[in-house]
C-alpha cells in the first residue's frame, strides 16, 4: 500500500476520563482546523476496532502522529495494534510539565487557561507535522 | 472515589464530527452534573487497547454506550470486550427526534448542539434510573 507523502495522519486519544485527554482532543482539532488544515487528516481512534480494513489501513496510508493524554499512550498503542506504527507520539502530560503555571482541570469545557495549554500542545503537534513532511525549516509553528 | 458499583456511561468522543462532541458533552452532563453518584465514565481508548483494569470494570458493572454516528464505536468496543452493556444511544437518533437542533463545531459546540446534548443527557438519565430500579 502506497504511503501518502503530502498528508500526515493525527490520531488523538480523546481520553474521556482525564483533563489531559480533553486537551489532546482539542489540540488535535486546532491543528486540523487552524494550524495545518491542508496537511493533516484524522480518524476516530475507536474506529480501529469497530471499523473495517479500510479504517485500519489509516497508518499504512498516512505517516501518523499519535497524540495521547497520559502515559498509558492509548493512541500510540491502539494505532500500532490495529493499523501501523506511528512515526511519532506527543504526550500531553509531558508537555504540560513545561508550563507549571498552566493547569488542566476540567474534562468538559476548557477554561481560557486550558485553551492556552491546548494551543501550546497544538503548536508542538504542528511542528511535528512539519518535521514529518520535511518542512521544518520552511515554516514557523504559528500557523 | 471508587468507580465500582456505578453505571459506566461511555462515549465515543468522535473527533471527526460534531456528533461525537454532542455525545461526549451529554456524557459529562450526566456523570458530572445530573447523576454524579450513580454514574461514572472511563476512557474508551483504554477499552480499545484492552487495558486489563478497565476491562474488568466494564465486565462487572452496567455500561451505557453513547455514540455519535451509526459506526457505534463505543457500543462495538464494549461488546467486543464482553462488557455488560445495558443500553446504547446514538446522537443521530436524538437528532432525528429534534431536527431543528443541528450541531456544529467540534472544538466548541454551537447552542443548538448544546441543547441537543442536554436532550440526550435526559434520555441517559432515564435509562440510569430505570437500570437502578431493576437492580
Ligand atoms: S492516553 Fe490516557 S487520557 Fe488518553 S485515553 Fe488513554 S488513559 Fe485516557
Ligand atoms: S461512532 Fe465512531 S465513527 Fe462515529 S463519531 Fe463516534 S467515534 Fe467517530
Amino acid at each position: 500500500m502506497a504511503i501518502a507523502k503530502d498528508k500526515v495522519g493525527i490520531v488523538s486519544c480523546s481520553g474521556e476520563d482525564l483533563p489531559e485527554g480533553t486537551i489532546s482532543r482539542i489540540a488535535t482539532r486546532m491543528v486540523l482546523e487552524k494550524l495545518r488544515p491542508d496537511d493533516t487528516v484524522t480518524i476516530c481512534l475507536p474506529l480501529f476496532l469497530a471499523g473495517s480494513e479500510d479504517e485500519r489501513a489509516f497508518a499504512k496510508v498516512f505517516p501518523t502522529i499519535a497524540v495521547d493524554g497520559c502515559d498509558k499512550r492509548c493512541a500510540e498503542v491502539g494505532t500500532k495494534k490495529y493499523s501501523g506504527k506511528p512515526v511519532a507520539t506527543i504526550v500531553v502530560s509531558e508537555i504540560i510539565k513545561k508550563y507549571p503555571r498552566l493547569k488542566a482541570k476540567s474534562r468538559d469545557k476548557l477554561s481560557a487557561e486550558e485553551k492556552e495549554l491546548a494551543l501550546k500542545v497544538a503548536k508542538e503537534i504542528a511542528a511535528k507535522v512539519d518535521e514529518v513532511l520535511g518542512r521544518k525549516k520552511l515554516r514557523g509553528v504559528t500557523g | 472515589m471508587s468507580k465500582s458499583g456505578k453505571i459506566f456511561v461511555i462515549s465515543c468522543s468522535g473527533i471527526g464530527k460534531a456528533l461525537g462532541t454532542v455525545g461526549r458533552t451529554a456524557m459529562y452532563e450526566v456523570v458530572e452534573k445530573l447523576r454524579p453518584n450513580e454514574a461514572t465514565t472511563v476512557c474508551l481508548p483504554l477499552i480499545t487497547i484492552g487495558d486489563e483494569t478497565v476491562l474488568k470494570l466494564v465486565r462487572t458493572n452496567s455500561c451505557i454506550s453513547v455514540d455519535g454516528c451509526p459506526f457505534q464505536c463505543a457500543r462495538k468496543n464494549i461488546e467486543a470486550s464482553k462488557g455488560k452493556l445495558v443500553a446504547s444511544f446514538m446522537v443521530t437518533d436524538v437528532l432525528r427526534e429534534n431536527r431543528g437542533l443541528k450541531p456544529e463545531g467540534v472544538i466548541e459546540l454551537n447552542p443548538k448542539g448544546l441543547k441537543l446534548a442536554s436532550r440526550l443527557a435526559e434520555k441517559i438519565v432515564r435509562q440510569i434510573d430505570e437500570t437502578n430500579k431493576n437492580r
